[in-house]
């Protein structure tokens, strides 16, 4: 799989490295939400800066990852979307709803930490 | 094999008169230059042409687009005079220059040029025709050229003006950090608008912006097609973390906007550019306060 996800602190990084395959998109976010419930974690970053295509698909997972995160008393914080990849994002129609956004990863750690 | 040679030198000399009364005609204008160039110029500033150059530039370029002229009927290459024509229109367009005047002086030249041929060859109405025959085609082709080199010059300068006023209607402000203004002045189409995305995008990340404030008390109207791009572009600043705050929206725009039915339930808007601004302060914990303790203090 091409994301890591990386535990730091009461935080988890997930960082995405490529466009991913529905397969990877289901085992990502399978992945993150086991991770959650095993490090009673705070708070998600999921970093798509080097990701140069979002699709319903994608965009759908996400929100589910992020409500069901909600349940379980944490944040998901998405960052880095390219802004070609959010003018077509608009442009579709697709949401991030109950996901916080953020510019970058900085200003998503800044987030969760506030 | 004599008739077949004597077919041969037929064609050829088919072709020969046309083009020994083109030299014959061409010889005629270069002898007769300086009443032919007066006659012409007499003309132009009877018809009242080219009023805003001096007597002297319409002398000057008189006698250049007369030799250019002259050359391109000889040479029947038109790309010299093509060239001159675009150098012209460069240097003419700034000063107000109309279309209709380039066209008319070119139509003058035309018909003082027959004028005088009309009156050489008046005692033979045949070689008189074909002369005509030689003469007329050319003539057009080259007022044409002129016509459209003057035309197509035009139309890049107001490309030019056009992408220049572009570059220059969309600037991305910063006022605070992570905070951004965008003042829009004048119409907005469709075109304009995906720039001013692209724009708001690209100042959103360079700046790291968390809340920009879109004023649009300058725009006179907003139809449907903007209003979505607007739309869009607040959506897309959503994804790229930044809050949108719409400022300035008339009562006419409003009303549109509600009529037309768009969805304007992620859009925060404020009354007045200040208004916008102080509530951006307010999301970013900003506070502003005067140090005059003899003004009212306000803070933000």
């Amino acid at each position: 799989m091409t994301v890591s996800i990386l535990k730091q602190g009461n935080y988890l990084i997930a960082s995405v490295q490529s466009a991913l395959t529905d397969t990877e998109v289901i085992e990502l976010r399978d992945a993150l939400l086991a991770q959650v419930a095993k490090h009673r974690s705070r708070g998600v970053i999921v970093d798509v800066a080097a990701v140069d295509i979002i699709d319903s698909f994608a965009a759908r997972s996400l929100t589910t990852v992020a409500r069901t995160n909600r349940l379980r008393g944490a944040k998901t914080v998405i960052v880095g979307i390219q802004p070609e990849v959010a003018v077509a994002m608009s442009q579709f129609g697709l949401r991030l709803d109950s996901a916080y956004i953020a510019l970058d990863l900085e200003a998503g750690i800044q987030l969760l930490t506030a | 094999m004599e008739k077949g040679i004597s077919a041969v030198e037929g064609a050829a000399k088919d072709r020969d008169p046309e083009r020994s009364l083109l030299h014959e005609l061409v010889a005629h204008l270069r002898q007769h230059l300086t009443p032919l160039r007066e006659e012409w110029t007499r003309r132009i500033t009877e018809a009242q042409l080219l009023r805003v150059m001096t007597a002297d530039e319409i002398f000057s370029e008189v006698t250049a687009v007369y030799d250019n002229y002259v050359d391109a009927l000889e040479t029947g290459s038109i790309e010299a005079l093509e060239a001159y024509a675009k150098n012209l229109s460069e240097r003419i367009i700034p000063r107000g220059v109309e279309t209709h005047e380039v066209l008319g002086v070119v139509l003058l030249l035309r018909d003082v040029l027959a004028r005088s041929l009309f009156e050489k060859y008046q005692q033979d109405s045949s070689l008189l025709n074909r002369v005509l025959d030689v003469y007329e085609p050319a003539a057009n082709r080259i007022a044409v050229t002129v016509g459209v080199s003057f035309v197509q010059e035009r139309e890049r300068v107001i490309r030019q003006q056009q992408s220049a006023i572009r570059e220059l209607s969309t600037p991305v402000l910063k006022v605070r950090e992570q905070l951004l203004i965008l003042p829009i002045i004048g119409a907005l189409d469709a075109a304009r608008a995906r720039q001013l995305t692209e724009q708001l995008l690209k100042g959103i990340r360079d700046n790291r912006a968390k809340v920009v404030v879109i004023d649009i008390t300058g725009v006179p109207s907003i139809d449907m097609t903007v209003a979505n791009h607007m739309v869009q572009a607040v959506r897309a600043s959503g994804l790229m973390g930044a809050r949108v705050i719409i400022t300035g929206l008339s009562a006419d725009i409003a009303q549109t906007l509600v009529g037309l039915g768009v969805d304007l339930s992620m859009m925060q808007s404020v009354g007045d550019l200040q208004g916008g601004i102080e509530e951006a302060e307010r999301q970013l914990s900003y506070a502003v306060t005067r140090t005059d303790s003899s003004a009212p203090e306000q803070e933000v």
